[in-house]
């Protein structure tokens, strides 16, 4: 057990959870309006409808921006220095992740990579990872 | 013409310390500052009808600490630019004829954490699901996050960020209540502790205990008071989004944008018009959005003005003035410390008094571009 934050599903966001724990990235996308979005919510944020759906996302991302923290929260503290970063997915949403299986410096992260999902396995949980595009481990 | 925000700030005070303070409470740098604001508009606490604080400790226990039973309450927490919306809601408020005389207060033991809630951890909450699980701690690892972006898009540089730290110690040099007062160089800030590449020691606010306080009421009693009236001129508040992943777009502030737009609208007033201006500066990025923001620079030039002398002592736009959150002081809410040296400019009673201040603007942030407050504090009502 690392002692790294497990992510508490509610009942909205239970779907996305699920979607990891399969390895699948699941996005909302609204059925009025064809607009994805994240994160997991009974309400598209676009244009107001309710008639939302769950979809897969294809896993595809470009690396948006970033830190790299050199004070690491409790958890963390084998893995400092570390990059926090935000990644947009090919589908267009954008969300928190790290970024794993590459050096976590400024030479190796570079603003608008391609990079692919990749699922951590966490106190039962599966988190959403992000990886150079290519390097994903078979699921 | 007339401000339509319809009020002045009679008092405002700060605590009469601010930085290390571990033998006072929360709630005791509340009183203390709430007993100085009133003091300074000539009042005492008998004449105070409103009373507006962020949700910890709340309306409620620092009223009833001061003895007072408010006809109208206002707990808006929404970071720390809280206090810039309370006196905007106040505004509204007196005009409603809910109150009279707003006492609006803030303190916070942010180092020493005596008599503070805990931070919250933990939980599910959407910040919780989806940023705490990344290793996130605190506002340094996200709302630091997308200056990055910004550098790409625009060219700003390390140096250039850097100098937003260097610029505002010049102010700070000036200022005998400065935490920091020693002039400092890119290369200083450069070569202090990396927090969160790119930011370094020096380019992130500090961490102190304090108080401040202000007293607002309606503009028809501004020459009632011992201290020159500042009259609030325009207000305007905005918010974006409660995660910093979810910004609609890292190289702007949507909220800071509109809750300029909003102020200056409500001023009738235009850049030109600005002869002192504060920005909450969390971080050394955040002056850079707020100046483009409200429109003092093209987006991408903010980090050339600030580099080229602009905003410091003699320069066309006096910023920061107190020193700011990076060199002044930094309880967690930094919002009412920004307002406190907007009234001390306009009043002519600030340590690094800029010459003919008679216009200052005061942006808020809160929480990580999340929300924002503007006010247009004015010498004369227009």
């Amino acid at each position: 057990m690392s002692g790294k934050p497990v992510p508490e599903p509610t009942p909205e966001t239970q779907p996305f959870w699920d979607g990891c724990a399969r390895g699948e990235l699941m996005l909302q996308r609204c059925r009025a309006c064809g607009r994805p979005y994240f994160y997991p919510r009974p309400v598209c944020p676009a244009c107001g409808s309710t008639d939302v759906e769950w979809f897969a996302a294809s896993g595809r991302a470009t690396l948006y921006s970033y830190v790299i923290n050199h004070r690491p929260a409790p958890g963390f503290e084998a893995d400092a220095p570390y990059a926090i970063a935000v990644v947009e997915l090919a589908e267009g949403p954008r969300l928190m992740t790290n970024i794993v299986g590459v050096p976590n410096t400024p030479e190796d992260l570079v603003l608008d990579m391609a990079l692919e999902v990749t699922f951590e396995p966490r106190g039962g949980m599966s988190v959403p990872m992000f990886t150079p595009a290519g390097k994903a481990l078979a699921s | 013409m007339t401000s339509r925000s319809g009020v002045i700030i009679a008092g405002a005070a700060e605590t009469d310390a601010i930085g290390r303070l571990p033998d006072k409470s929360t709630l005791q740098l509340h009183v203390e500052a709430a007993v100085n604001a009133v003091a300074d508009a000539g009042l005492t606490l008998r004449d105070i009808d409103g009373l507006a604080t962020v949700s910890a400790p709340g309306p409620v226990q620092v009223a009833h600490a001061l003895g007072i039973t408010p006809t109208y309450l206002d707990g808006t927490g929404v970071g720390g630019t809280s206090f810039l919306l309370h006196v905007r809601h106040a505004a509204a408020a007196i005009r409603a004829g809910y109150a009279r005389t707003v006492l609006i207060t803030h303190g916070e033991s942010g180092r020493s954490r005596v008599g503070a809630a805990p931070f919250p951890r933990g939980g599910s909450s959407i910040p919780a699901q989806f940023e705490a699980p990344y290793g996130t701690m605190g506002p340094t690892t996200a709302f630091t996050i997308p200056v990055l972006r910004y550098m790409k898009e625009y060219g700003l540089t390390h140096e250039q960020l850097a100098y937003v730290a260097v610029a505002q110690r010049t102010w700070a040099a000036r200022n005998p209540r400065a935490m920091f007062r020693d002039l400092i160089t890119v290369d200083d800030v450069l070569a202090s502790r990396l927090v969160a590449w790119p930011f370094h020691l020096l380019e992130c606010c500090l961490v102190t205990d304090g108080g401040g306080a202000l007293v607002v009421t309606s503009a028809d009693r501004a020459g009632d008071f011992p201290k020159p009236a500042v009259h609030v001129l325009g207000t305007g508040e905005a918010s974006e989004a409660p995660m910093i992943s979810q910004l609609a777009d890292f190289t702007e502030s949507r909220a800071f944008r509109l809750a300029g737009q909003a102020a200056f609208a409500e001023a009738g007033i235009s850049t030109a018009d600005v002869r002192h201006l504060m920005i909450y500066d969390a971080f050394a990025h955040v002056p850079i959005y707020g100046l483009e923001a409200l429109g003092f620079t093209a987006k991408g030039d903010a980090g050339a003005f600030i580099a080229d002398g602009n905003t410091e002592p003699g320069g066309r736009l006096p910023l920061n003035t107190n020193g700011g959150g990076l060199s002044y002081t930094h309880t967690g809410m930094y919002g009412m410390f920004a307002i406190q040296e907007g009234v001390r400019q306009v009043r002519g009673e600030a340590p690094a008094q800029v010459a003919d201040a008679d216009i200052s603007v005061v942006l808020g942030n809160g929480g990580m571009f999340a929300t924002a407050g503007v006010l247009v504090l004015g010498r004369e009502n227009r």
